[in-house]
């Protein structure tokens, strides 16, 4: 159970860094690309006449998002320890949601989740980013306190806030349903109280009910997750495209860039859907490859949270963790039909710029906090 | 300052089983649908993918006796546009509207409409397609496709037919012999992506067509072209309705020609042959297409007349009721029962022997005949002369005949009968009855269809149609013949005369209904040669204005045809 650092990841001096995280991220980000010019190029193509056009923008995101990340490393994340940063990245979340609504927002597939600072901001996707040095900073600050029910609800507080904020304001249940789980997470780990849990657990449900009897509608969901041929009109299209991708990619898939179902079958093949098209072209081996990758990934920030010289630090990392593998799990849920339909993207390999620049400012946070190990 | 550290430790590592259980869990989910449901998922999927297009195939031939093609196929093109592919727009909107000769703001239109594949014009020449491909302009993409053709226009167009929209035969021959012409469309399976384009670089299945099988008919070009010549001729000089005109082999019922006119045109069958008085739509406009389309030798009916007493007289020396030297006396009418019915000859015939009743065409002799015969008899001879039933022609739609019930026929009705009035039979009817009565007794069933050969020109199978022998006398037919021909040489069909042919034929006249209209339909029956017929005709002008005594218009337009075909066909002269 790698609790220890590796020895041959260690500068001299006892330094550490934690250069197969930052190799697994490089992997996956250029696969990622791979996979996104397989899934997009004939669709953009089509749309814009450019079979990169979505490759190019990912492109830019993703070596942008390399500086970001450098940045941050070489910031130190004890850096972002104050009050005023955690202010910050707090209001600084808030009110970016709330820009949704200015004339600044822009509209997608009417939906009202983007909006416009000189290139399209995903406002959600820079809110997970902020919640994780927020609370990384509360929970350090109140780590004794923590016990205490005020407290607790307070941190839990801040995370419904911004949660329900993305849900309402930009309609995006998927996005604060991952944002509420990476707040839950972190408290969890840092609280000792179970009894909590059991509290939020049952409130929970008690929501899912509410929002039910509210909008019964939302029982149409479940009903479509469960039989999706029925409800060709209602997601259940999405649902079958996936696992029609997914059946004809079999063992070995049909190769690299060979897929048919991302030929418009499977709209916007890009974004969320972008595992099934891993799945046709390089078959389950390649999507077990994909799920190991993460795996390990996960394993690593596992390793640098308990390794962590602070619970600051190692807070980061834990919301960092928290993230992705919801992300991931949920993601791969969906395209095997296992929980119903939300739009949660593949980090690192989804389409995405907000996405991939705050994933990467997220694990240059990881990296810094590797690099503060020390060994006695 | 960091407490606790196991027992944070101790939480992340829940965390992390709880990942790796719900990863392991959809690990073995997409497991499970990829190797398991695979065969389902990706039939489904692949049955998504591929798209079916059809081959047309290419329809059979119809030839004439002579194997002149008188329905075939033209190779058209349909332009269509590609909205994704267009890189030039100006360009391809210019070449098109010059191409096509079509308005640049409906090409324009065509261009910047953002569909998937957008049709410019269809049935567009050949040679305007390849120019147009020439071009290799992007986005522009030329189809090629069949087109029903009739190289003569017009010429049999009620015997023919067309095609409809899917190449199907919609009247005349093209629909009696459809199975054999259609032919078997062949299918390419092509995959595509989710809005149906088809991807280029990707297998395809593909089945060839298997075109259709070439019909070979009795028509004759020539002798159809001289028949509508002749019908045309008549119909502008008199003002007629219509003139139909066939022309039969009465040994084997073989036709050689089967003229309606006016005819329509074949290549556009949608389009009427003349301009309404009247701006006429929808429903109406369907109903004047329908008209123009049918044939009137065989879809409508008509009271004979005159011309059938040819079957009066042959059921009269069948039944030994008359000879050719029986005699009467016509005061110029009868009076049957209470009724006085006229002859044509209003101060009557006077004595005449029963050739020079029927050279005279003389109503009070058939009347007497048919009295003679009685109503049971008359039936007994018109059904045995085909009368009562289809000829069996191949063509759909034909008429049956409309005639009083047996119990309803008394006195009058079957004098009014045995010159051809108060009933109505089709002319193609009354043509192969007059075939029997001069070949010798045989019905035969009159026909297009001879034979069909494959693609390759394989003979597939050869067309027998029954004969019923023996439904005339030879005494009977002989006799016929002869006085037949003395109708003409010496009769009242003296301008069907043509010098070196013997000819016999019969004319009428008759009144269409109501009487009180004076609505007239003009006809001659014709053959020759008189004693071993060869060839016989009808000819019908439907409302003649002016003179319409059968003898006097219609006798020579069988006259003017048969001076050009007998020569044509090498009949023995006289």
């Amino acid at each position: 159970m790698g609790q220890r650092a590796g020895k041959r990841n260690m500068h001299q001096g006892g330094v550490y860094f934690d250069y197969s995280l930052l190799f697994i991220v490089i992997f996956m980000l250029c696969f990622g690309l791979v996979m996104l010019y397989s899934a997009s190029y004939y669709e953009s193509a089509m749309e814009y006449g450019d079979s990169g056009y979505y490759l190019k923008k990912q492109l830019l995101s993703t070596v942008l998002g390399f500086g970001v990340m450098i940045v941050v490393i070489r910031l130190n994340y004890e850096w972002f320890n104050k009050p005023a940063l955690a202010l910050l990245a707090f209001i600084g979340s808030v009110l970016l949601i709330l820009m949704v609504l200015s004339p600044l927002g822009i509209e997608r597939n009417g939906a009202r989740r983007w909006i416009n600072l000189g290139m399209s901001v995903q406002p959600s996707e820079v809110a997970k980013l902020g919640l994780i040095i927020f609370m990384a900073f509360f929970i350090n600050r109140n780590s004794r306190r923590l016990k205490k029910a005020k407290v607790f609800f307070t941190g839990l507080a801040y995370t419904i806030i911004i949660a329900g904020l993305v849900a309402v304001v930009t309609s995006n249940l998927s996005s604060a349903i991952v944002i509420a789980g990476i707040g839950a997470i972190m408290l969890f780990v840092s609280c000792p109280r179970i009894i909590y849990f059991v509290e939020i657990a049952g409130m929970g449900v008690a929501a899912v009910i509410v929002a039910i009897i509210a909008e019964p509608y939302r029982l149409e969901r479940f009903n479509v997750w469960l039989n999706p041929q029925a409800y060709p009109n209602d997601g259940g299209y999405q649902t079958m495209q996936s696992l029609y991708a997914l059946g004809s990619g079999g063992l070995f898939g049909k190769g690299l860039g060979k897929g048919i179902q991302k030929l418009g079958y499977i709209p916007e093949a890009q974004n969320d859907m972008i595992f099934t098209v891993i799945c046709e072209e390089l078959g389950l081996i390649g999507g077990i490859a994909v799920i190991l990758l993460f795996i390990f990934l996960i394993w690593r920030f596992m390793i640098v949270a308990n390794n962590a010289r602070d619970l600051f630090g190692s807070m980061l990392v834990v919301g960092v963790m928290a993230h992705i593998a919801l992300q991931v799990v949920m993601n791969i849920a969906v395209v095997t039909n296992a929980m119903p339909n939300t739009g949660v993207t593949l980090p690192f390999v989804s389409y995405g710029g907000s996405s991939t620049l705050c994933l990467l400012a997220e694990i240059g946070l990881v990296l810094s906090v590797s690099k503060r190990i020390r060994f006695e | 300052m960091f407490n606790n550290k196991s027992q944070y430790r101790k939480k992340i590592f829940i965390i992390m089983t709880i990942v790796l259980v719900v990863t392991f869990y959809v690990t073995i989910r997409l497991a499970y649908l990829m190797i398991f449901c695979s065969e389902e998922y990706s039939a489904a999927a692949q049955d998504l993918h591929e798209r079916e297009r059809e081959i047309k195939a290419p329809r059979g031939e119809i030839l004439d006796r002579n194997g002149e093609v008188i329905a075939t196929n033209k190779t058209v093109c349909t332009i269509s546009v590609v909205h994704s592919q267009i890189t030039d727009a100006e360009q391809v909107i210019n070449v098109l509207s010059t191409e096509l000769g079509m308005d640049t703001g409906v090409v324009r239109k065509s261009v910047e409409k953002v569909s998937v594949r957008e049709k410019v014009k269809s049935n567009v020449d050949k040679e305007i397609g390849d120019k147009i491909r020439n071009y290799n302009l992007d986005g522009v993409k030329v189809d090629e496709d069949f087109k029903r053709y009739y190289p003569y226009d017009s010429m049999a167009s009620k015997v023919l037919g067309f095609t409809g929209a899917d190449n199907q035969g919609i009247i005349g021959l093209e629909v009696q012999y459809e199975q054999y012409l259609k032919g078997t469309n062949g299918k390419i399976l092509t995959m595509t992506d989710a809005k149906g384009i088809e991807l280029d670089g990707m297998a395809e299945n593909r089945k060839e067509s298997v075109p259709g099988n070439n019909l070979y008919t009795s028509l004759d070009v020539n002798i159809q072209k001289y028949a509508e010549q002749a019908a045309s001729k008549v119909l502008e000089a008199k003002q007629a309705n219509y003139v139909s005109i066939i022309v039969m082999n009465p040994q084997n019922g073989e036709i050689f020609a089967m003229v309606n006119v006016p005819e329509f045109n074949l290549n556009t069958p949608f389009e009427l042959n003349y301009t309404p008085d009247s701006e006429v739509s929808g429903e109406e406009f369907q109903k004047l297409l329908n008209k123009m389309w049918r044939n009137q030798c065989i879809n409508d009916t008509y009271e004979p007349g005159s011309t059938f007493k040819i079957v009066t007289a042959t059921a009269g020396l069948e039944e030994g009721v008359v000879t050719k030297e029986s005699t009467f006396s016509c005061p110029g009418f009868r009076i049957v029962e209470d009724r006085r019915i006229r002859c044509h000859k209003v101060g009557g015939h006077g004595s005449e022997n029963f050739v020079q009743g029927i050279m005279n065409s003389c109503n009070p002799v058939f009347m007497d005949v048919g009295l003679r015969i009685g109503p049971e008899r008359f039936f007994y001879y018109m059904n045995k002369l085909g009368l009562m039933s289809k000829t069996g022609v191949d063509l759909p739609g034909e008429a049956g005949t409309i005639i009083h019930k047996l119990e309803n026929v008394g006195t009058v009705e079957l004098a009014t009968m045995s010159f051809g009035q108060s009933f109505q039979i089709t002319p193609l009817q009354l043509l192969t009855a007059a075939s029997a009565v001069v070949n010798g007794g045989n019905l035969v069933t009159p026909h297009f269809g001879v034979a069909v050969e494959d693609n390759s020109g394989n003979l597939l199978e050869t067309f027998e149609y029954p004969v019923t022998a023996g439904v005339v006398s030879s005494e009977t037919s002989e006799n016929m013949k002869f006085m037949l021909e003395k109708v003409v040489s010496e009769g009242g069909g003296k301008n069907a005369i043509i010098e070196e042919y013997a000819i016999g034929g019969k004319t009428a006249t008759s009144q269409k209904l109501p009487r009180s209209a004076h609505k007239y339909i003009s006809s001659f029956i014709g053959f020759a040669p008189a004693d071993d017929p060869q060839i016989i005709a009808i000819c019908i002008i439907d409302e003649p204005e002016g003179i319409y005594y059968g003898g006097t218009i219609a006798a020579p337009v069988i006259r003017e045809l048969y001076e050009n075909i007998l020569p044509y066909l090498q009949i023995k002269k006289d």
